[in-house]
């Protein structure tokens, strides 16, 4: 049984995703992709998930969405309407995209997978002090990856941008010259 | 109460959404995401199996998937600030040649 809390989430989730994706105005979309990834993190309180549902929050709402309108706003506004969109293209995903839901559905709905697990209620939740104390200590050596990652990659973005900043200021300082 | 499977075929439909972006779509911002729909489809399968099993892994995997997405969409966007640098345009079937 499916209660409506749960199908009230799915329907702002999956909708929201669809909007984001077929929106014409960009930016609109990217509020729409927000929207969406605080419905997932509804789904992860309704996992009795409060501490990914709080980074989900963090990072994907806080961080991810405005970054994706902040580069909105650096495109011009004419390159982010995409008027070249094959109809024969649309149909061709259209058609993909329900066999995939069509044909994973249904082996998920046979599979074992379907009532076996019951209602996880039953079973107690997973304490959040219990993974701060796995991150600390099993997982200390991958958090500290992951933090080493995520400053290269941040290094990697600003260094991406700042070359061509400078090459493009060279070519205007040498057209500068020319006349 | 909603089950283990309700929340799977919630993310195979996250899943399928994305998978028809990727393909669609020619705009490069929103191939970032259509990658970000199918990343939190992932997260969310993982977590509902983390509540089901139960086991603190998934949760914990989770995590780390979503601070690596994050990394992944910083490097992203600014190659998608690059290319239009480069091409005054973020259609990726404009980007024509990989050459710097």
């Amino acid at each position: 049984m499916v209660d409506l809390v749960f199908i009230g989430v799915a329907a702002l989730t999956v909708g929201a995703a669809i909007v984001a994706l077929e929106t014409r105005e960009l930016i609109y979309g990217a509020i729409a992709l927000a929207i969406s990834m605080l419905g997932v993190a509804g789904f992860f309180l309704l996992l009795d998930a409060p501490f990914v549902a709080m980074f989900q929050i963090a990072v994907y709402v806080g961080a991810v969405a405005v970054l994706i309108i902040f580069t909105v706003m650096l495109v011009r506004t004419q390159a982010l309407f995409s008027t070249k969109e094959d109809r024969k293209r649309k149909g061709a995903g259209m058609a993909l995209m329900l066999i995939i839901m069509a044909s994973l559905g249904a082996l998920l709905l046979a599979s074992g997978m379907n009532g076996q697990f019951g209602n996880f209620n039953d079973s107690e939740a997973i304490d959040f002090r219990e993974i701060g104390e796995q991150m600390l200590t099993y997982y200390a050596p991958t958090l500290i990856i992951m933090g080493l990652t995520l400053a290269g990659a941040v290094i990697a973005a600003l260094a991406l941008a700042r070359r061509e900043v400078t090459e493009i200021s060279g070519e205007e300082q040498q057209n500068g010259r020319a006349d | 109460m909603a089950e283990l499977i309700d929340f799977i075929i919630v993310s195979v439909v996250l899943v399928a959404i994305g998978i028809y972006g990727l393909v669609v779509k020619r705009n490069a911002i929103r191939m970032l995401i259509s990658i970000e729909i199918i990343a939190n489809a992932a997260n969310l399968s993982l977590v509902a199996f983390s509540r089901n099993l139960p086991n603190a892994q998934g949760q914990i995997f989770a995590l780390f998937s979503i601070a690596i997405a994050a990394a992944e969409v910083a490097v992203g966007l600014g190659l998608v600030v690059v290319a239009y640098r480069l091409y005054k345009e973020i259609d990726v079937a404009e980007f024509r040649s990989m050459r710097g």
